[in-house]
């Protein structure tokens, strides 16, 4: 196996939907057939973002909320480099909410996995981006009052080309939607329902179990305005898989639009490549009079 | 003739002062004079009151004055507010006599604007009087026009009004104001502004990577970068906020580029977590912090020296970083230059502190000698040389048992090793630990750094006499005025000297500090309320100056604010 756990003991609790993530990250590493060399890891803060440490590869492990911008400039530089993104919701819609719209918005070509447990674990129970309304929390003893964050309808809205929801009771399918977002030339995110133990007694892993339902073989995910419908159903049922995919063709990444403004066919990469100095010896010859 | 002479040009934004400025500047240049242009203009895109100050001088490297011999108004307000700055024997060029502030010894000629030109060329009617009054080829002038409008449709009527101003003017001032040329012949020089040479030092010294968010009075900075990018191979990247844009600086950093993060201290503000970031992940980053009046948004368009505290303590917990401040447009581009190489050697943030004035302003400098500067940073090679260098076994990014506590430095994806990167304590693989010896292990390797810093400190440059009464102290961008002081005392006959910081930290005081002990009076001059370097210095090196001058009121140090300082403290004798 290419890609393997390290042997340091996570710092989960026991029963966190963390660990079947990570089965599920390490299957879809294994089945893309990427070489460890060629990919890197970049999280945030929390529970979910301390995930590289505990598998076997590049990382990147900066600060809560900004992985985001960090990833979009580890991609400019290494365009090769395959990236991808890990932290909780709170890194990502909460504190990187800013970021999370504006990386959508540049459609970088990044793998991004939210493990959405609906609270806020590492800092013991207070009510996360994505807390139901009226839910009571430590910080939120009159219940959560603010609407909740719709990560895919935003994302969606923002011109995100993959948007996909995984169950981390659902290994298999978890994995083959990570697959595709690290094969989608794009900004790909995959929303993990990811129940936390601990802190959370109502977004359970038997009420996740209970409501996530795989999205029909026949469903169609290029067609946007359902894939609005999908992603906004959040009740008895949350639909789980590949809600939206825009063909990649009509929707270049960033990192393609520059190289194609340069007239290149794929972007440079910017280590070992000194901005050339015989260029801006013309560029100042401009400015001598 | 005149050995040196100030002209202000005053008026609305929208008018085209720049443009006006830049075109005699471009002429003075090309027939040999040495100047200094310094602009002041109000937060607004069209109105309020703007100046462009022209100081022809004989001196190549000066600062900016108060003073003026020469104004220009393109409106009322100019006439009010400029005109108390001319000297005695000055000339305002009036745009409504009756609102202009007269002065004993000044002449005013109301200039018939509106029979010279439309308002749209009203800016070309002042290029044509200052062509005229300084003595200067009205065909070079032409040309001038000429090349520039071509590109813009059409100099017909700028220079229909060019050649009007220019010839109403010749009878009544033509030559009158003329100053000897101070370098003969056409050498061929270098006008930019200290934002232009920073971006261009930056590229030279192999800056590949910007991210930034538009701040005045950095956003010149990236703007180059910008319109650098494709021919250079550059990628120059607008976040959506400064936090985003010193986050991406560093992934670019880890991914293998050479990141420049230009900003100012509201934005810098935002990005200090991100600075902190940058000293545990020992991840190389140049942020340029172009300096204005604060707290807060302040005075957006104006210069201050008053963000060394912020940059100094910016980040929390202890890390070692370097501040540089460059002195002149010149020192602009070999200081970021030098901040890339000492970012990528030192492993860790690298200050550039400019501010306002500095990035504004323009000279006629030697071009640079881009292929003599030294070997770009090319993260690549930092990656082959270390690989070679690895011991056997596992490769560890933060491998503590190096003796200056710069660890091996890989990049992901051009070796099988994998480079882990840790914001939280780390062992040296990179991952997280919480065991206590490991902390004070990671922290003793980090902070050796600082000494690595401290050894490779830029000394200051000393000016004047040996044997000095009174040593004048300056950093960064005050430079120009504190050769200007310099000279003034030593008209007056005075023993002085002049200390000029590049560097602000860390410092080495070695080779200077014994100079200042042995001074009779030693006199720190800043751009700030608070006297912040005199604090850092006696702080750094237990040396307390005898006074501190400041300046908070938005504008340069000038010579003249600071012997009027000398003089009515303590005695000039």
């Amino acid at each position: 196996m290419e890609f393997n756990k390290t042997p340091i003991e996570p710092a989960w609790c026991p029963g966190c939907g963390n660990f079947a993530v990570r089965e599920a990250v390490l299957k879809a590493l294994n089945d893309s057939g990427l070489k460890k060399r060629d990919v890197a890891w970049v999280s945030g803060i929390g529970q979910a973002a301390k995930a590289p440490h505990y598998i076997e590869t590049n990382f990147f492990n900066g600060l809560h909320g900004r992985s985001l911008p960090a990833a979009t400039g580890l991609k400019l530089a290494n365009p090769e480099l395959n990236v991808v993104v890990e932290s909780g919701e709170g890194c990502h819609y909460g504190e990187g909410g800013n970021h999370f719209i504006a990386a959508i918005r540049r459609n970088i070509n990044l793998t991004v996995l939210v493990h959405d447990n609906q609270i806020y674990g590492l800092t013991k129970g207070q009510a996360s981006p994505t807390t139901d309304l009226g839910q009571s929390t430590k910080s939120t003893p009159l219940g959560v009052l603010n609407e909740p964050f719709h990560p895919l309808s935003i994302a969606i809205s923002a011109g995100c080309g993959f948007a996909a929801r995984g169950f981390s009771g659902e290994i298999a399918h978890l994995a083959a939607l990570i697959v595709e977002a690290i094969r989608y030339p794009g900004f790909a995110l995959v929303d993990i329902l990811s129940p936390c133990i601990s802190f959370n007694k109502k977004a359970t892993f038997a009420s996740y179990k209970e409501r996530a339902k795989k999205l029909p073989e026949s469903y169609d995910p290029s067609n946007r305005e359902a894939a609005m419908v999908q992603a906004a159903k959040w009740d008895d049922e949350i639909p789980i898989g590949l809600i939206y995919r825009r063909d990649p063709e009509d929707h270049p990444s960033l990192e393609m639009k520059i190289a194609h403004a340069r007239g290149l066919d794929k972007p440079e990469v910017l280590a070992g490549h000194p901005p050339a100095r015989d260029r801006l010896e013309a560029i100042m010859k401009q400015f001598v009079y | 003739m005149r050995d040196s002479l100030t002209i202000v040009i005053g008026g609305e934004a929208g008018q085209g002062l720049a443009t006006a400025g830049e075109l005699a500047s471009r002429l003075l240049t090309r027939t040999g004079y040495n100047f200094i242009t310094y602009q002041g203009y109000h937060s607004r895109i069209r109105g309020g009151h703007n100046t462009y100050a022209l100081k022809i001088c004989q001196s190549p490297l000066t600062g900016p004055e108060d003073q003026a011999d020469m104004v220009i108004s393109l409106d009322e307000n100019t006439d009010a507010i400029d005109a108390p700055r001319l000297r005695p024997g000055g000339l305002l060029l009036a745009f409504n006599e009756k609102a202009a502030v007269k002065a004993n010894g000044v002449s005013v000629l109301e200039v018939p604007f509106g029979e010279l030109g439309s308002a749209r060329e009203i800016n070309m009617i002042a290029l044509g009087l200052m062509v005229s009054a300084l003595g200067l080829p009205l065909a070079g002038a032409t040309d001038e026009v000429n090349q520039l409008f071509e590109k813009k449709g059409g100099s017909e009527k700028p220079l229909a009004a060019l050649k009007a101003a220019y010839y109403w003017a010749e009878p009544k001032i033509g030559g009158k104001y003329q100053v000897s040329p101070a370098v003969p012949g056409h050498p061929g020089r270098l006008v930019i502004t200290g934002n232009d040479a920073l971006a261009l030092g930056a590229a030279a010294g192999g800056v590949n990577f910007c991210s930034f968010y538009p701040m005045s009075p950095a956003t010149t900075v990236a703007v180059n970068l910008t319109n650098w990018a494709a021919e250079a191979g550059l990628v120059v990247e607008q976040a959506e906020d400064e936090i985003a844009a010193v986050n991406m600086a560093l992934g670019a950093s880890y991914g293998g580029a050479v990141p420049l993060v230009p900003t100012s201290g509201g934005g810098f503000a935002l990005m200090t977590e991100g600075v902190s970031l940058s000293g545990m992940l020992e991840t190389p980053v140049v942020l340029v912090v172009a300096q204005r009046p604060g707290p807060a948004t302040g005075l957006p368009t104006r210069t201050e020296q008053a963000d060394l505290n912020l940059v100094l303590y910016a980040g929390h917990g202890e890390f070692p970083r370097a501040i540089l401040a460059p002195g002149s447009i010149g020192d602009c581009g070999l200081l970021a230059a030098k901040a890339a190489r000492l970012a990528e050697d030192s492993q860790g943030p690298v200050f550039v502190l400019t501010d306002q004035y500095l990035a504004d302003c323009t000279s006629p400098i030697k071009p640079f000698d881009l292929h003599g500067f030294e070997t770009p940073v090319n993260p690549l090679e930092t990656h082959r040389r270390h690989e070679a260098e690895l011991k056997p076994g596992a490769y560890n990014r933060y491998d503590h048992r190096v003796r200056d506590g710069r660890s091996p430095k890989l990049l992901p994806g051009f070796s099988d090793h994998l480079v882990k990167l840790d914001s939280d304590e780390h062992t040296p693989d990179g991952h997280i630990t919480e065991d206590l010896d490991w902390r004070v292990k990671m922290q003793d390797k980090r902070m050796k750094k600082l000494h690595w810093l401290r050894e490779r400190t830029i000394a200051p440059a000393y000016h004047g006499d040996e044997q000095a009464d009174l040593i004048l102290v300056g950093w960064g961008s005050s430079l120009g005025a504190g050769l200007d002081t310099l000279a003034e005392l030593k008209r007056e006959g005075r023993k002085a000297g002049f200390l000029h910081f590049n560097q602000l930290y860390p410092l080495d005081p070695s080779d200077w500090l014994p100079r200042l002990e042995k001074a009779g009076r030693v006199v720190f001059f800043e751009g700030n309320y608070d006297g912040q370097f005199a604090q850092l210095v006696r702080r750094e090196c237990c040396f307390q100056p005898h006074m501190v001058i400041t300046r908070y009121d938005g504008l340069p140090l000038t010579a003249s604010y600071i012997l009027e300082r000398l003089e009515a403290n303590h005695g000039v004798q």
